[in-house]
């Protein structure tokens, strides 16, 4: 149904319409207002069947679903930022055991220094840990994205991780069509476990493999998340053919025909990102957006088509390999390897700055001029960074003096 | 796309505000889209939300910079902050206060909107008297209906219903439409005073 609507409260919604059995979830910013929305409906009656556990930690949270889902249940958890840290080892547990789990992470910046505001930081720190990870450029998607997440987790038994922007989609107040239960009930069947923990005739899940077959497990698992490109693009057809509406899949080009610059990105900048190319296009320039929403798998094939006709691509990376750049970049640099095309990297909306269409249209005319350098942070303060590094080497320098000094008086005293 | 921004203090309401106005909008089958600035929220802190309102779908998730109205909960932030800050030269202020512009030292920006763009009103003595407690941000969704046109009283009201449960919501909607004549009674003497002037 058709509703102005908070944003946690329309994934709360959705998730209640695909009727989990076990939520398990450690309140956080800024995911909290999903969970206690869930938590309410379960407490009311509204949501029948499942079980609220609200536990201690979020490293409790993650190993309680681990646990329901072994068991056979429909298991759903949230977090963000340090909650999802503070779960990780049972994170990789969840995934290495092969357990349909649906996870929603608010993206939130990791500290320190502690910030509470929306980057990708949290979610990029996983994208190795064997979890699909699907992100929302909308509150519409958010919700869409959390019904097709069951079905693709279930259909492959893997967990999924529907990322959607902290605070920026989470506390905004939209018009959403909520996944109606009727609808639903036509798209997810009931879960039918592949593998289940069963007391009359017991087995062990995630036990010890050794070198002999680690490899090999390691080899099913990526092979499992090659399979899940396929299943994402069929279910968001699944998904549309019930509900109307085109959400989900692996990526979503707009404006890109005949574009010789295309700006790639993931999450709630792509709905700025295409005023401004609307903005730039009625001007002349011919520029293109394509958006990422399944970061794992990365659809390499798919990216690669999307950016095949352009001469230039500029990826903006909501968090910082440090030491290294972007991750988002580097992926989508393997995926037009040989094309001869130009990457740029843009590091934007860290710790929460504002990712504005002013500084999007000023970095974008530069990349048309051919003027942005191979990695731009946006917005950044540069004198400051200027006077700190200066200050930085100044105290590295006089520090090393002193050591120098304090040897040259050790070896002297030694002498005498 | 029309663009608000509302500024006041953590628990006066600031952030329901923007949402109630987005609701009002939607139920007029316009796209709407309310937000809050995010912080660490604290009660009598600065708070700043967003919304926007637009004839088709609303896809920008930036903060507002150039807002068309804005709505000021607490004008003891006219000292503190740029309340005024990127208000367009056509924008509405909507200020709840007992005391005149004058008074409140604005600056010529702010004064010089067009003319009737600049509405205060006492928004906390409405609450008192309708709801019994010093919560301006209904009132003034009212005002805002009045003095802006771009959702009706009708439609603040049923947002207002949606929210709350009844005693609380009809009083609040009575705070709203006292706010809204006081507003509206405003506009039609500047209105007579602009006629007479002109003729």
């Amino acid at each position: 149904m058709l509703q102005q609507v908070e944003g946690s409260k329309a994934v709360a919604d959705a998730i209640a319409a695909c009727r989990p059995q076990v939520i398990c979830a450690y309140p956080i910013s800024p995911q909290t207002h999903i969970v206690e929305n869930l938590s309410a409906m379960v407490k009311t009656g509204e949501l029948t069947g499942c079980e609220y556990v609200n536990v201690e930690s979020e490293f409790a949270a993650m190993s309680g679903v681990i646990g329901a889902s072994a068991v056979g249940a429909r298991s759903y958890t949230a977090t963000a930022s340090q909650g999802l840290l503070y779960m990780v080892e049972a994170v990789y547990n969840a995934s290495g055991m092969g357990l349909p789990i649906v996870m929603t992470v608010a993206n939130r910046a990791i500290g320190a220094p502690i910030n509470i505001w929306n980057d990708h930081g949290d979610t990029m720190s996983q994208r190795d840990s064997g979890w699909l990870q699907l992100f929302a450029a909308s509150n519409q998607e958010a919700a869409d994205l959390h019904v097709q997440a069951f079905k693709i987790a279930e259909e492959l038994s893997v967990p999924v991780m529907v990322c959607m922007d902290g605070f920026v989609l989470t506390h905004a107040t939209e018009r959403v069509d909520v996944p109606e239960q009727g609808d639903v009930d036509d798209f997810l069947p009931p879960y039918l476990p592949r593998q289940l923990l069963d007391p009359d005739e017991p087995v062990s899940i995630g036990s010890m493999v050794g070198p002999e077959a680690f490899t090999e497990v390691r080899y099913l698992a990526h092979a499992r998340q090659l399979e899940a490109l396929e299943v994402i693009s069929r279910v968001a057809a699944e998904f549309e053919a019930i509900f109307g509406r085109d959400s989900g899949g692996l990526v979503r080009p707009y404006r890109t025909d005949g574009a010789d610059t295309i700006v790639v990105a993931l999450g709630s900048v792509l709905g700025t990102l295409q005023d401004v190319i609307d903005t730039e296009r009625a001007g002349g320039a011919t520029v293109g957006v394509l958006g990422i929403t399944s970061f794992r798998p990365f659809p390499y094939d798919a990216v690669r088509a999307a950016l095949a006709g352009a001469r230039r691509v500029v990826v903006i990376d909501r968090a910082l390999a440090v030491g290294s750049g972007g991750i988002v970049a580097a992926d989508v640099r393997t995926a037009l390897a040989g094309t001869g095309i130009a990457e740029r990297t843009v590091i934007a909306g860290l710790g929460g700055r504002s990712i504005t269409s002013e500084s999007l249209r000023e970095m974008i005319g530069r990349a048309v001029r051919d003027e942005l350098p191979a990695l731009t942070f946006l917005d950044l303060d540069a004198g400051l960074v200027d006077r700190e590094l200066t200050r930085l080497r100044a105290g590295d320098a006089a520090a090393r003096a002193r050591r120098a000094a304090g040897r040259l008086t050790e070896a002297g005293s030694v002498r005498a | 796309m029309f663009q608000v921004r509302i500024h006041g203090r953590g628990g006066q309401g600031v952030v329901t505000a923007a949402e109630l106005m987005s609701v009002a909008a939607f139920r007029e089958g316009r796209h709407a889209q309310a937000f809050p600035s995010f912080g660490s929220e604290r009660t009598g802190a600065p708070v700043v939300s967003f919304c926007r309102i637009s004839d088709t779908t609303i896809r920008s998730h930036e903060p507002i910079a150039t807002p068309d109205a804005l709505i000021v909960q607490d004008v003891s932030l006219l000292n503190q902050i740029d309340v005024v800050g990127g208000l367009r030269a056509s924008g509405y202020l909507l200020l709840n206060t007992l005391r005149t512009p004058q008074e409140l030292g604005l600056t010529d920006a702010a004064v010089s909107l067009p003319p009737g763009h600049l509405v205060t009103v006492p928004a906390t003595e409405l609450a008192l008297e309708h709801v019994g407690r010093p919560v301006s941000n209904v009132p003034l969704l009212g005002a805002f209906a009045a003095l802006t046109g771009l959702i009706s009283l009708d439609s603040v009201v049923a947002a207002i219903e949606e929210r709350f449960p009844g005693p609380l919501a009809r009083s609040n909607a009575a705070a709203a439409e006292a706010a809204y004549g006081i507003v509206a009674a405003h506009r039609q003497v500047a209105k007579e005073i602009a006629h007479v002037a002109a003729g």
